[in-house]
């Protein structure tokens, strides 16, 4: 998402993304709540909302779930060396896969890291995700230089972005 | 890896049905109760119970960092295992350390911890990229996005 794009956050939207930042008051009027707290109508919290959605400020409104809670126990962050020239194709290509969550193109860090595509992968079981790692091989062809598989095997910190209030909030 | 909380059909149909979409009106979660067969209250109670045992890691907006002009970055470290708990205490400090996972593979153990940097405005990541070399002793590793071709979190329920 380019620079260009974002949109300009006015005072009370900064007050309204750090009220929520946590998650939405898990109450009845939930919206009334953050008026309440921010000092504005219910009415202009709602429409706000409305608007940072359809901006793109907010991706969208509802539940995160904990991968491994819901079955994912398994994590790989699959990791492919591949020619600059032919990635966006191949990035294209790869991210198209329905077990695929996400896809970048990030840069190389030689000599500790030669790969420059990353693509998550989710599954019930190591070997699950192995096998669909061997899919996205397929693709890639003769075009990959070298992959790995890196697996998630601890979740440290998972807590999204906290945005400090400044002294103006 | 802890075992995880059991949840039932319902449950599971709150998560798959509510990734996104959540209403924005005077009663949302009484409209949102609704296909799923319960009352506003059993919705509510739900989600706390998911919310405490970590079924659920969130409930709320999921805010996109750039679009407020701010910037998300993956990074990683190489961090001995002698020094593995006092260098995750310094990372896990820092607020603009929004995720940190331990990965590990046989061909590349050397980078083992991999965290999202997410701040307001794109130099703070440089900032943050300092301090946490700083304070740790040890290099970090950005690896900003170069291009996006795909970002889909939604993930549905195994059963």
């Amino acid at each position: 998402m380019s620079a260009q794009a974002a949109a300009i956050l006015d005072a009370t939207d900064r007050r309204l993304v750090i009220a929520t930042q946590n998650g939405l008051p898990l109450v009845a009027r939930p919206y009334h709540q953050l008026a309440e707290a921010i000092g504005i109508a219910p009415e202009e919290v709602m429409a706000r909302l409305t608007h940072l959605l359809e901006s793109g400020v907010i991706r969208r409104i509802g539940a995160v779930p904990n991968h491994y809670a819901i079955g994912y126990t398994a994590n790989g962050m699959s990791v492919w060396d591949v020619p600059d020239e032919r990635i966006d194709e191949l990035g294209v290509r790869v991210g198209g896969l329905d077990f695929v969550t996400h896809c970048y193109h990030r840069p190389r860090r030689l000599p500790e890291w030669p790969y420059n595509l990353f693509a998550m992968v989710h599954g019930g079981s190591r070997t699950e995700v192995l096998a669909k790692v061997r899919a996205i091989a397929e693709i890639i062809g003769s075009d990959c230089h070298s992959h790995d598989v890196l697996f998630s095997t601890a979740i440290l910190k998972k807590t999204g972005l906290r945005m400090a209030p400044r002294r103006d909030d | 890896m802890r075992e995880a909380a059991p949840i039932d059909a319902t449950d599971r149909a709150i998560i798959d049905g509510l990734q996104g979409g959540f209403p924005i009106c005077e009663r949302p979660y009484a409209a949102a109760a609704g296909s799923f067969g319960i009352s506003e209250t059993e919705l509510l109670e739900r989600l706390q119970r998911m919310l405490a045992t970590r079924v659920l890691t969130r409930f709320g907006p999921m805010f996109q960092v750039e679009r407020m002009g701010g910037a998300f970055v993956l990074a990683a470290m190489c961090v001995p295992d002698a020094e593995w708990l006092r260098v995750l205490e310094i990372v896990n400090a820092f607020p603009e350390v929004a995720h940190n996972y331990r990965r590990e593979s046989d061909r590349n153990g050397a980078f083992n911890m991999w965290f999202v940097l997410a701040t307001e405005t794109v130099d703070g990541i440089d900032a943050a990229v300092r301090q946490i070399e700083e304070a740790s002793g040890l290099p970090v590793f950005p690896f900003p996005k170069l291009q996006e071709y795909f970002v889909e979190m939604k993930l549905a329920v195994r059963s």
